[in-house]
């Protein structure tokens, strides 16, 4: 078992709740990444979930776009963010990282260079936005030889037979995106989020991750008290955006204290 | 593939297969959300393109709202100059709102509308097509929002009031290189967003399956047209159909009926901007590397790294860093032949036709004008060459004036 499914599934036994935070590797400046993955997760994080700068974010919303553009601007590239997480791992073997990014920075490393370089810098899966399991075939492959989870989206608009299939193509974790829309936007409507919850669980063995919508402790709390787990991100993100003007201790201190208040939602929802 | 691999019951115009792939190209490459609205196009359109009174409709409008046919014109005085095989001109600059753009928005409307979806939403970079889209939306009573990079408003004002005339709302579109392709995903967000309501007009022939498909479809009327027009007038078959290539939907569209007849050569022009060797271009046929954006895999401009490029070409119309996977197959498969085309020869050619036609043509139509002369002097007198010319030019007067450093306030 990958590291991503040991802890996955660890949290589940200990029916503890899973805390995924995503970032923009390089954002807001390189060399604040790999110091501010060790700070999330000494705040309660789970797993990291570390976005790969592309110029044509096309499923993220306007506070995310700005992220791939600042790190775009310092030149982090997909060979960058592979160098981040092998200076991440060095210091913390147990802590997932999942890659979430667009296919085309991938295909052009290619599939099979990307997976093993992915494989040795301590990367255990990967979210590939624009990249539906029926088009992953290839990619796949090489992504399990080098003991790499490939994780889709699930969608409201996802219907059931789609659903089944996108489930048993992930490892790991399944992650149920709860809004139709970009990333960091609209509000949540917990009881449509709980319904589709609840059907999912029927072909879902894996542990269910929401995300989209969630911003503090209050939205975190009563998602977690329906899913294993919840994705945070543009609400993570947008507290970084201040780094030029806050200085980026100030900026990280920020961020450590929302993680810390969802982690402490989080904890509250199974006692 | 090539040519002869071809399978047995594959005609060159049975593509794409059922999942969008052209060859190794097309496919659908999107966020999850959407999968579920391009499976339902994909069905409300195969319903509709062989029901009798949808193609009934669709007929109606080409003929009495858009003004089809077009007509195929000898360029008398061009040829002369050229001094070669005989230029043709597919006039789809005399369509109504003046480009070839109009065809596949109709198309399309009707399609919203039989869907049920009240609003209409599209990308525009010169804004040919939202003003294509933002007319049909008028005549069919749809709500519609057009996304423009905000670089483009700038560039292109008169198209801007024009789709506010039409009642559109223009959003322009901020962040990264504010040009067609961040208005192409956007599009794609509020698409994402409002996906119950909303129908996305797509204007070329990429985007994800089933888009390539249905877009050119729409336009090949250009290819059938010209195709018909040609044999009444001349008979037989030209010796080779010449086009401008951004996304590639007018190419596709005249060259589609011709697909299967071996004998007439396809040939795409691309942006090659300030030359194909200086890199400041838009030509992906010729200079890019295969990879996967905008919802298909398909040649594009790309860096090292995989990101994407930025373009340049004088026409807006054609900045684009990637192609219509149909064209990158037919390129691999070596049945259309693409060639690219600076911006100075381009304008060369814009002026020739004012001189010798007393046509003004798109800047983008230009590009396939100056390759066709080129052409036309190293072929026979007895030969045939049909250009398409896609669109008119008058939105391209300001930037044609700053050139020639005229102000006409």
């Amino acid at each position: 078992m990958g590291r991503l499914s040991e802890v996955s599934l660890g949290l589940k036994d200990q029916n503890k709740k899973a805390f995924v935070a995503y970032v923009v590797a390089g954002d807001p400046h390189p060399d604040m990444t790999v110091q501010l993955m060790h700070r999330l997760v000494k705040s309660g994080v789970n797993i990291i979930e570390l976005g790969v700068p592309f110029t044509d974010p096309e499923a993220e919303g306007p506070v995310i776009q700005a992220a791939h553009e600042r790190a775009l601007a310092h030149q982090v590239n997909l060979e960058a963010v592979l160098t981040m997480v092998a200076r991440f791992r060095s210091e913390d073997a147990k802590t997932p990282v999942v890659l979430m990014g667009y296919l085309n920075p991938i295909e052009r490393m290619g599939y099979k260079s990307f997976s093993q370089r992915a494989g040795d810098a301590g990367v255990d899966g990967l979210i590939t936005v624009n990249l539906p399991p029926e088009e992953a075939g290839d990619l796949t492959e090489h992504l399990q030889t080098h003991g790499i989870d490939p994780i889709y989206l699930l969608a409201p608009t996802t219907n059931v037979e789609r659903a089944q299939r996108i489930c048993q193509a992930s490892k790991g974790f399944v992650y149920y995106v709860s809004l139709k829309g970009t990333t960091g936007s609209g509000s949540l409507d917990v009881n449509a989020v709980q319904q589709k919850v609840n059907s999912l669980r029927d072909y879902a063995p894996l542990p269910l991750y929401v995300g989209f919508g969630i911003r503090d402790g209050e939205t975190a709390g009563p998602i977690a008290a329906i899913a294993d787990g919840v994705v945070v991100g543009s609400a993570i993100v947008a507290l970084l955006a201040d780094a030029e003007e806050q200085g980026s201790e100030t900026v990280i201190q920020d961020v450590v204290n929302l993680t810390a208040e969802i982690r402490a939602a989080l904890d509250a929802s199974v006692s | 593939m090539t040519r002869t691999q071809l399978g047995i019951n594959e005609s060159l115009t049975s593509f794409p297969d059922s999942a969008g792939h052209f060859g190794a190209f097309g496919g659908r490459f999107v966020s999850e959300t959407l999968m579920g609205a391009l499976d339902e196009l994909t069905e409300a359109y195969d319903s509709l393109k062989a029901d009798p009174a949808f193609l009934a409709e669709l007929a109606s409008d080409f003929e009495h709202y858009v003004g089809r046919s077009s007509p195929l014109y000898f360029a008398e005085r061009l040829t002369e100059r050229a001094g070669g095989a005989k230029i043709w001109l597919k006039r789809e600059d005399l369509n109504h709102t003046g480009a070839h753009k109009i065809n596949n928005c109709i198309g399309q409307a009707l399609l919203a509308r039989h869907m049920g979806k009240p609003r209409i939403i599209a990308e525009t970079g010169a804004g040919q097509h939202g003003v294509a889209s933002a007319t049909v939306a008028a005549r069919f009573g749809l709500k519609c929002t057009v996304y423009m990079g905000s670089e483009d408003i700038q560039r292109q004002s008169l198209n801007v009031y024009r789709m506010k005339l039409l009642g559109a709302e223009v959003v322009p579109v901020t962040s990264g290189s504010k040009t067609l392709k961040d208005a192409l995903n956007e599009a794609m967000r509020d698409w994402v967003t409002n996906v119950d309501d909303t129908h996305y007009i797509i204007g070329t022939v990429a985007g994800p399956h089933p888009y390539p498909m249905i877009v050119r479809d729409f336009q090949s009327i250009i290819g059938r047209e010209a195709r018909q027009q040609f044999a009444e007038r001349q008979g037989g078959l030209p010796d080779a159909v010449v086009a401008c290539v951004g996304g590639g939907s007018n190419a596709m569209g005249i060259f589609y009926p011709f697909l299967e007849d071996s004998s007439v050569r396809l040939i795409g022009v691309e942006a090659g901007g300030d030359g194909v060797d200086s890199g400041r271009h838009a030509a992906p046929l010729n200079d890019g590397v295969v990879g996967v954006l905008h919802g298909n895999r398909t040649y594009l401009m790309q860096d090292p790294s995989g990101l994407i490029a930025e373009t340049h070409s004088v026409s807006a119309g054609l900045d684009y860093p990637g192609v219509g996977p149909e064209h990158a197959w037919l390129k691999d498969i070596e049945r259309a032949e693409y060639v690219a085309v600076s911006d100075d020869e381009a304008l060369q050619a814009f002026r020739e036709l004012n001189l010798l036609e007393g046509i003004l043509p798109a800047l983008e139509s230009s590009h396939a004008l100056a390759y066709a002369t080129r052409l036309a002097s190293e072929m026979a007198s007895t030969q045939h060459i049909v250009v398409n010319l896609s669109g008119r030019g008058d939105k391209d007067i300001p930037t044609m004036a700053k050139i020639d450093g005229i102000s006409i306030g």
